[in-house]
């Protein structure tokens, strides 16, 4: 099972998204073979949110931070693509102007420092990993130097995403407050509401989403992996052989992080929008669950969890929107009594004990008292 | 600074190190001079502060007051684990701690002394000198046939060997040993006497041990601690010849 898992996943993950953009673009409408442009779409957020499931195991799955804030990331790599999608609309708003509608209505009267560079797309992307890169480099030298671990990180996790939620609600952030951004017209030149763009879109989304599949699972089963397997199951131990698990796991958090912007900057020309909804902590406890779901600690089962969890959500928020919370609740809960390892734990003679949720850290210091 | 006790001929040298938590005195104005090459046996009754000297030397626990001095020249009280690691002090714990979703080997592997830092581990391949060392330490600790097999499904003495094993991948110079047959057969315990007796030949050890009949095999110097500071010191009959020891500790 385990050889085939990797070539599986990148066929059904490129070969779907070039079987959905081709029933797409190479059917005429009324065909029963046709795939409907919105469907794209769906299946392209569904695959951003995989890269955002991805980045979550890579730290939850193989270092053991349970990231309960991951989406913050996410949202600032789609608030970098959100403001270069901005300032391609220059002169097509409702207000006509060259500055984006919001910063009209709030009478400014030009651009603020930071929206300097946005205008080019390669700015916006590097920003895009940058700005959820650094903030996670920031954040995690400080919380794993001084030894935050288990549910005080986090919690802090939580935190750091709800203060984001607060920030950018704020109008005077510069970032159009609740309304957040949208009515994009083009990316690249090209028109968002073409379906070539749309399919286009849906290809690269998957390409990237394979590409840091393949990245993860380089580094997973790298010597640095089994370093960081090493630090989830027993922290303290790897420090009595000479390594410093904080380092390790600022590395791959901060990676994660980059990822999961990336995710979300491809995510906001699909979905059309950005606000600071996506800031909320549901969110991101959202992705945890996908990757439960699917099973922590393999890297397929991150993105199996994600795209399912995903079209169970698009159909019962479509059919029975009241019962979503439930359900998902219900998901969860039933997920960890009855498959703790996920769906990727059903398979036949899949490996392994249910790695300890319990670090070794509280094992050692109840040893350690006198 | 003038320097303080015997100092050439000395490898770990606490002075006068003493922990308080919540009150309590764990260590008490502890003081204990270790040769470079000496295997020494630490025995006391619960609560005698045996793992809490461990943690201050392995920089698990800063200690309130004194110095602990290791190879006549750094003060360990400064330093944190992996850069007391690094410099030689290998640990080994109580309750076997070993990686139990990896390998035998990969177990091995990570604890072979080397290159520490995230950019090597993400570029390292097993070269063959490491791959002759771990073959080595698979005879040392006879798990060769369990190479393969994850660590987690070990039986009990052999997680034991396995970290014995990790420790001999450090290299170190001193080894600390925390009660390392608890829970062993008669055997067992036997064949870790005579594995102790081994590496000591190159390499000097601290044993924490409750184990009488084991510390007799070992036929070491013994400190016996009691309330945080030493006791007695000598040979097994010496100390347990001591009226002071045998009230409390092996009489009462």
């Amino acid at each position: 099972m385990r050889g085939i898992a990797t070539p599986a996943t990148l066929l059904l993950v490129l070969g779907g998204a070039l079987l959905l953009a081709g029933l797409n673009l190479g059917t005429a409408a009324g065909s029963a073979l046709h795939v409907p442009t919105y469907v794209v779409s769906l299946v392209g957020k569904y695959l951003c949110f995989a890269i955002l499931a991805l980045a979550v195991d890579l730290v939850w799955g193989f270092a053991g931070i349970l990231s309960l804030g991951h989406a913050a990331f996410f949202a600032l790599g789609g608030y970098a693509m959100g403001m270069y999608l901005m300032l391609q609309i220059a002169g097509r708003g409702q207000y006509g102007a060259a500055l984006p509608d919001f910063m009209v209505f709030l009478n400014w009267q030009s651009l603020p420092w930071y929206w300097y560079g946005f205008g080019q797309f390669p700015f916006a992307a590097l920003m895009a990993m940058l700005v959820p890169g650094l903030l996670a480099l920031v954040f995690g030298w400080l919380a794993f130097r001084s030894r935050v671990t288990g549910v005080y990180l986090s919690i802090i996790t939580q935190a750091l995403t709800y203060a984001l939620l607060l920030a950018f609600f704020r109008n005077d952030m510069g970032f159009g407050g609740n309304n957040g951004l949208t009515d994009f017209k083009e990316i690249l030149g090209a028109p968002l509401s073409s379906d070539g763009t749309r399919s286009g879109l849906l290809l690269v989304t998957a390409a990237l989403l394979c590409a840091l599949y393949l990245l993860a699972r380089w580094l997973t089963r790298s010597r640095f992996g089994k370093v960081l397997i090493a630090v989830r199951d027993s922290e303290s131990r790897t420090r009595f052989l000479g390594y410093r698990p904080e380092s390790y796991k600022l590395v791959v958090w901060t990676l994660s992080a980059v990822m999961a912007g990336l995710g979300g900057a491809l995510y906001v020309p699909q979905v059309g929008i950005i606000n600071p909804g996506e800031f909320a902590p549901a969110n991101s406890i959202e992705a945890v669950i996908w990757v439960a779901v699917g099973g922590r600690g393999t890297l397929h089962g991150a993105i199996l969890g994600a795209v399912l969890v995903n079209l169970a959500k698009t159909y019962f928020t479509g059919q029975l929107p009241e019962l979503w919370l439930f359900a998902l609740g219900g998901l969860f809960i039933a997920v960890t009594l009855f498959l703790p390892r996920g769906i990727m734990g059903l398979r036949p003679g899949s490996p392994v004990p249910k790695p300890p949720v319990v670090s070794e850290e509280s094992a050692v210091s109840r040893e350690a008292t006198p | 600074m003038t320097a303080v006790g015997p100092v050439s001929d000395t490898l770990l040298y606490l002075d006068g190190v003493s922990v308080s938590f919540d009150g309590f005195r764990a260590l008490n104005n502890l003081s204990l001079v270790l040769a470079p090459g000496e295997m020494r046996a630490v025995i006391g009754p619960n609560g005698a502060g045996k793992t809490t000297m461990m943690d201050v030397i392995t920089g698990k626990t800063r200690p309130d007051a004194g110095r602990v001095v290791y190879a006549a020249s750094t003060d360990l009280t400064r330093l944190d684990e992996p850069a007391i690691a690094s410099l030689g002090i290998g640990r080994k714990f109580q309750k076997p701690t070993v990686f139990e979703m990896h390998t035998v080997g990969d177990n091995l592997l990570l604890a072979l002394s080397g290159d520490r830092r995230p950019w090597f581990a993400l570029g390292a391949r097993q070269t063959t000198e490491e791959q002759a060392r771990i073959e080595g330490i698979l005879d040392t600790t006879r798990l060769r046939e369990h190479r393969g097999r994850r660590a987690g499904d070990l039986s009990h003495g052999q997680k034991q060997w396995l970290e014995i094993g990790m420790l001999l991948a450090q290299d170190p110079r001193l080894l600390l040993v925390d009660e390392p047959v608890a829970g062993m057969t008669d055997a067992e315990t036997e064949q870790t006497a005579e594995l102790l007796r081994e590496i000591n030949r190159t390499r000097s050890v601290v044993v924490v041990e409750h184990d009488m009949a084991f510390v007799r095999a070992l036929d070491v110097k013994v400190t016996v601690l009691h309330e945080g500071s030493v006791l007695s010191e000598g040979t097994i009959d010496h100390v347990s010849g001591d009226p002071r020891v045998i009230e409390v500790y092996l009489g009462r």
